[in-house]
């Protein structure tokens, strides 16, 4: 299992029959795939759609049926389809139980940063900085270092805020990582990893949980 | 002029009002719409016509001349959370000239706004969005302009055909009224001045499923 299969999987154990999800591009879209059996998740496409179905054959797309990452999906039982501004009442209404997104940076107090790098990159915050906002509870979902091997959980994010102390837990391949009042806490090791590891690889200071347990998939 | 543009991605768009629009040759227009298009289809055609002068939306990464143009400071791009934008739209539809969001405290997005505490929580007060023109892709409408959306398709269209001056709506299919059934109907005709059955229909698709699932 690779790293990212791990945090998808890990992640996926978090989930509860009935919860309705939304998943952001890249790494956490894999999720959908990893519901543990006998639970049944509804998972939200800002885009307009509750209940996101698995990709069709290659024969089947239909260019007016996509997720937010405007890839083409089916629909489930029970899916339905609405306008923009009703997704976005769902989700700053309180209504969605989870938000999981990737991250550039994380800083220690829940400080998110995944939507631009100012003169380099010019792409958008998407519906980003709304998911972060809003009552439910936010998992970043990432590799642990950069490709150069920079930490990107960190003291404070260089980079522009996506949202401002709103994340809960972070999950890489090394861990997981709850943001609490008194810093940044691992909750669980993966395998393999040592806590001088996790030290040497992240930004700040981190604590271990007096009931650290390994992280396995669900 | 402020022109609103449905769609998300490439996904309900008004691919055929874009191409009169393009036809028609206007320049220095101020666009809001949730994307850029793509470099070949869409609105970016319309920028490559040269015709965009400024640009509200959420997210444009799939433009890459947008993005030289923007670096280079010949357009003038203005990115507000998604939500946030679909709700000033729907309120410049609904008559409410403003309203406090929670997205974007504390981030740049707050820079020049007011702050206010709701709850304990920092909200920041968003001004309503009206256009002089909004070009909507609906499937389905009828000569009193009733419409009726498909599936992903609907998006941003609906808030957008209420919040403009003169709504301009390309459907695939033109219908006698009275064939759409009432409790159907997603935009009523009230909102709606002019509609055009468009002759064709490209709806390319951006991104297809490779590898693993969601790695683009």
């Amino acid at each position: 299992m690779n790293g990212k299969e791990l945090i998808a999987r890990r992640i996926a154990g978090e989930l509860k029959d009935g919860f309705y999800v939304n998943l952001g591009i890249g790494l956490p879209t894999m999720i959908a795939a990893c519901v543990p059996a006998g639970i049944e998740v509804v998972f939200q496409s800002e885009n307009g759609l509750l209940g996101i179905g698995p990709p069709p054959a290659p024969d089947q797309e239909d260019p007016d049926l996509i997720n937010a990452g405007k890839q083409p999906v089916t629909t489930l039982p029970g899916s339905s389809f609405f306008g923009s501004d009703q997704a976005f009442a769902m989700i700053r209404g309180g209504h969605m139980n989870m938000s999981i997104l990737g991250a550039m940076q994380v800083s220690c107090r829940g400080d998110l940063a995944n939507w631009t790098i100012p003169g380099k990159m010019v792409k958008g915050m998407g519906g980003a900085m709304d998911l972060v906002a809003s009552a439910a509870r936010v998992i970043v979902a990432m590799e642990h270092n950069a490709k150069d091997g920079a930490p990107k959980i960190v003291e404070e994010c260089s980079l522009p805020l996506t949202g401002k102390r709103v994340v809960h837990d972070i999950v890489t391949e090394l861990g997981w990582f709850h943001v609490s009042a008194d810093g940044l806490v691992v909750e669980e090791i993966a395998e393999g990893v040592t806590k001088d590891d996790i030290e040497h690889r992240t930004g700040c200071q981190v604590y271990f949980s007096r009931h650290l347990r390994p992280m396995l998939p669900s | 002029m402020t022109i609103m543009l449905g769609g998300f991605g490439l996904c309900g768009i008004p691919e055929n009002l874009i191409a009169a629009v393009i036809r028609k040759g206007v320049k220095g227009l101020h666009t809001i719409s949730n994307n850029m298009g793509v470099d070949g289809f869409g609105m970016g055609l319309m920028l490559e016509a040269g015709m965009i002068a400024s640009h509200i939306g959420s997210y444009v990464g799939e433009n890459r001349l947008l993005e030289k143009l923007v670096i280079a400071g010949e357009l003038h791009l203005t990115l507000i959370p998604q939500g946030t934008l679909a709700e000033r739209i729907r309120a410049g539809g609904a008559g409410i000239p403003a309203f406090y969001v929670p997205a974007g405290a504390g981030t740049i997005v707050a820079e020049g706004k007011e702050v206010r505490d709701f709850d304990g929580k920092p909200h920041l007060m968003e001004r309503a969005l009206r256009a002089d023109v909004s070009l909507i892709k609906a499937w389905k409408a009828d000569r009193h302009g009733n419409l009726v959306y498909q599936k992903t398709a609907r998006n941003f269209n609906p808030a957008m055909a209420t919040a403009a001056e003169l709504t301009i709506v390309e459907v695939e299919e033109l219908v006698e009224p009275g064939e759409l059934d009432p409790d159907e109907v997603m935009t009523p005709g009230i909102f709606v001045n002019r509609v055009v059955v468009g002759p064709e229909f490209k709806k390319p698709i951006e991104y297809r499923f490779i590898k693993e699932q969601g790695e683009r």
